[in-house]
């Protein structure tokens, strides 16, 4: 119990790594621009992965009458989500803490990934939500009104995840350093579950 | 066997290529035989192993090329005023343009070199000489533009110039035509004795790279035609060819070539600097024009500097020698180690090598034959290393490939001979097309040489390439060095009229090379940050405006108020942040060129309206998608109009 313990703990602490690591990245690039516009998505905000990248891919987007990407006092997410995650982190090390002490069953360590699957599930919802309307509400003045064969407005919503043909663009969506810990943290958190159980069952 | 089939094939080629035009045999087989185009075949989308930096000559800028494919990048304005860039149009690069004679927007370039650290390049600038109104340029091998000129005073004909010591302590000037020095009104037959060459050794800021005459050598009145540093053992010296030392002053031609022997002046600059350092020298009123461009203002400054520290020969005995060289040596050439000072003479078929161990044991010695205003004259047989038979008429100038051998254009005899240092035999022969000048190893002239490629650069064209009516651009030519012959690859047109060139390899500066300026960096007086601060000011008859660029539109794009009689100055700030995307400004009637401004920088032009009316302003860079539309208007009222200044965008 004390070896799922620790897993529990250093699992809830990858969490912390969100602070430090973009959890995502979208990058565009196109013939002209040999080395790729990218984004950096922060639980705190978006970052250029070069220093005017958000510039320069705000300049190109005002073409198709895409807003500007959001600064992170324009969207409720940059606030609440570090909050979660912070919240997540320190519940998680806490149950961590009281297994090791024995006072709660691993049957907890299950019930914080539960409910950190279903946050997160609703994160990822949130963000492919954003996605949407960041690259279907455009405006009506647009300079550039591209349709599709079919006649409806063009969507310029990058994927949620791989790669996505944006005009001359290719757009590529992935999980960075963040993310990639994030899911880590969350496998094991997991395994401190199983690992938890087998103590217990062994010991009894 | 193979090797037969392949024998057989050439053969036939050849036999195939001789039933043709007669003119293409030597070329077809020559590539047929080597692969040549295959050796200069640079892909789409791939890069070139060097950069070469051909000077313009009466261009009086510089140009950049790719080697082996011979592409042109870019033409650097440096001494010329060059409208493509507004360089010496716009407010801020006019002083870059000042001399103590006043705006001079043209000067004929002949010799760059690529800063040094220990005897091998360091890439961080590049120098050049402007002959005519005597000037030295640094370039910024990070910006590709011309950050700095300083004029030389007592100077004419600034032709020894612009080489760089082994760790740019000093950038060195010396002068091809003698002048009374000081500047004053007598008959030019009083030239002997009276008229007088100085070589001048200007210090180079190590942080900054900022130019500062540090002294001048007042030398007897011969012609300084070409020099170059020391390295390695004979660091701390600098030689310089010498013609006229019959002092002539009319019909040079034939009476500046009478003497059998010119000299080669060895100069000692260390010890010289150590008398100048210790207070030695005489301080000389002169008037030069000190020119500096600020990358965080993008303003030039100019400044009239009024003094010099000058000295004779005679003041720092030991530090100047005589060495005797025949036939109005030309090029005057350092071979990596620092052992050989090659003379070319190029009125002979011979090059004569001197020995710098030689030298030092003649002087020390003191086996001198004779003097001349002062200065020891050493025996030509004491100094002399040995002397290139080579068959060749007219050498020039000569470089390394850091294998121990030499290359040496004959002018005369239109071609390039490779021999070795030390037995002086003769490699190898190559012609050029035709009349070749000087010639460039990348990095031949210092300790470690890049021993790849070889470039003629060649003074006359005719037949070369298609005919453009009577002016035709001169040719340079590329040769792969790397075997023990010598192949001729290709042809290249080069802009103006290339005398030297430098070359160094692609790395040593492709990830320095700036992509933008910082705009929060850009500390010009009219600069805007942002475009929401563009606006228009007058200030009586003077009008500023501060004008954005961002794609696609200026900001003002329309602009009422203006009057006849106003002089309005538009500051253009280019607020892209993105590599590679310039913006221009050009306006309809303006007496003057468009400004091309990169991204973060800002350019100031000055337009006097001459008529009434609506008149436009565009962008004329392709920035965009949507560049036909980056367009305004200016409406000029007549000169007591009480119509108030206004601006908008999008009203």
């Amino acid at each position: 119990m004390k070896k799922a313990s620790i897993i529990m703990i250093i699992g809830s602490l990858c969490l912390l790594s969100l602070f430090a690591f973009p959890m995502w990245n979208i990058q565009l690039g196109a013939p002209q621009y040999p080395e790729p516009l990218g984004i950096d998505i922060y639980i705190t905000g978006l970052e250029g992965e070069n220093e005017f990248d958000i510039q320069n891919i705000d300049g190109l987007n005002h073409y198709i009458g895409m807003k500007t990407l959001p600064k992170p006092d324009e969207m409720w997410e940059f606030t609440v989500f570090p909050i979660v995650t912070l919240s997540m982190s320190i519940l998680g090390v806490l149950i961590g803490v009281l297994g090791y002490l024995k006072k709660l069953t691993p049957n907890y360590f299950l019930i914080w990934f539960i409910l950190m699957s279903i946050l997160g599930v609703l994160g990822v919802y949130d963000f492919s939500q954003w996605l949407i309307e960041y690259g279907t509400d455009l405006d009506p003045n647009a300079i550039m009104k591209l349709v599709n064969p079919d006649g409806t407005p063009m969507k310029y919503n990058p994927p949620l995840i791989g790669h996505k043909k944006l005009l001359n663009f290719d757009a590529y969506s992935y999980p960075k350093l963040g993310g990639i810990l994030l899911w880590v943290g969350m496998m094991l958190t997991v395994t401190a579950f199983f690992v938890g159980k087998k103590a217990v069952k062994t010991r009894n | 066997m193979k090797k037969l089939k392949l024998g057989l094939l050439g053969v036939a080629a050849l036999l195939f290529a001789s039933c043709g035009n007669q003119k293409n045999k030597k070329e077809s087989s020559g590539a047929l035989t080597s692969g040549a185009a295959e050796k200069v075949y640079v892909a789409p989308g791939e890069q070139d192993d060097y950069y070469a930096f051909m000077s313009g000559g009466y261009s009086g800028n510089v140009t950049v090329y790719g080697l082996p494919s011979g592409r042109l990048f870019k033409e650097i304005p440096v001494f010329s005023q060059f409208p493509t860039s507004g360089y010496g149009y716009s407010e801020e690069t006019k002083p870059m343009l000042n001399t103590s004679f006043g705006f001079v927007p043209w000067d004929d370039a002949h010799h760059p070199d690529i800063s040094q650290t220990k005897g091998e390049l360091d890439g961080r600038w590049l120098f050049i000489n402007g002959n005519n109104t005597p000037r030295i340029a640094r370039i910024s091998l990070e910006t590709f533009e011309t950050e700095e000129i300083i004029e030389v005073p007592n100077s004419a004909g600034n032709h020894s110039s612009s080489f760089v010591t082994e760790n740019t302590e000093y950038v060195v000037a010396g002068t091809r035509f003698s002048v009374p020095i000081p500047q004053r009104d007598i008959p030019i037959s009083e030239y002997k004795g009276n008229f007088k060459g100085s070589v001048s050794f200007i210090s180079v800021d190590p942080e900054h790279g900022h130019m500062d005459i540090k002294f001048q050598l007042i030398m007897p009145g011969f012609n300084y035609d070409l020099s170059h540093p020391g390295r390695n053992k004979s660091h701390g010296w600098f030689f310089f060819t010498t013609y006229n030392t019959e002092e002539a002053h009319t019909l040079q031609e034939v009476n500046a070539s009478q003497n059998d022997k010119d000299f080669i002046a060895a100069v000692n600059w260390k010890k010289i600097e150590e008398y100048v350092e210790n207070g030695g020298g005489t301080k000389m009123p002169v008037e030069y024009a000190h020119n500096i461009y600020n990358e965080k203002t993008h303003t030039a400054t100019s400044e009239i500097k009024k003094e010099v520290i000058t000295l004779n020969p005679a003041d720092v005995p030991g530090a100047i020698y005589l060495l005797p060289t025949p036939k109005s040596p030309h090029g005057c050439d350092v071979d990596p180690t620092g052992q050989y000072i090659i003379g070319n003479g190029k009125l002979s078929a011979d090059v004569t090598v001197h020995s710098f161990d030689n030298m030092i044991a003649a002087i020390e010695a003191e086996k001198f034959d004779g003097e001349a205003y002062g200065i020891p004259i050493l025996n030509f047989e004491d100094v002399m290393a040995g002397t290139v038979k080579s068959g060749g008429l007219g050498p020039l100038h000569t470089e390394f490939d850091g294998k121990g051998n030499a290359y040496t254009t004959f002018f005369i005899s239109s071609e390039v001979v490779k021999w070795k240092l030390g037995t002086w035999e003769v490699i190898d022969r190559k012609p050029c097309y035709y009349s070749v000048g000087h010639l460039m190893i990348p990095g031949g002239n210092s300790r470690e040489p890049f021993g790849k490629y070889m470039v003629a650069l060649n003074k006359i064209t005719k037949d070369r390439y298609l005919p453009t009516g009577p002016e035709m651009e001169h040719s340079a030519q590329l040769y792969d060095i790397s075997g023990e012959k010598m192949e001729l690859l290709s042809d290249f047109p080069t802009h103006g009229e290339p005398h030297y060139a430098a070359g160094c390899p692609a790395d040593l500066l492709r990830e320095n090379s700036k992509k933008i300026y910082r705009i929060d960096e850009n500390e010009h007086p009219y600069a805007i940050n942002d475009p929401s601060e563009a606006r228009v000011e007058r200030d009586g008859k003077e009008v500023h405006v501060y004008l954005s660029t961002i794609r696609s539109h200026f900001t003002p794009d329309n602009i009422e108020g203006i009057k006849l009689g106003d002089k309005v100055y538009f500051h253009v700030t280019n607020h892209e942040q993105d590599f590679d995307v310039p913006h221009g400004f050009a306006m309809m009637g303006q007496n003057n060129a468009e400004l091309l401004v990169m991204p973060g920088q800002t350019k100031s032009s000055l337009w006097e309206p001459k008529k009434i009316g609506v008149y436009p302003f565009y962008c004329t860079d392709f920035c965009s998608a949507l560049h036909q539309e980056m367009q305004g208007y200016i409406r000029v009222s007549p000169a007591d109009s009480d119509l108030e200044l206004s601006w908008s965008l999008g009203d």
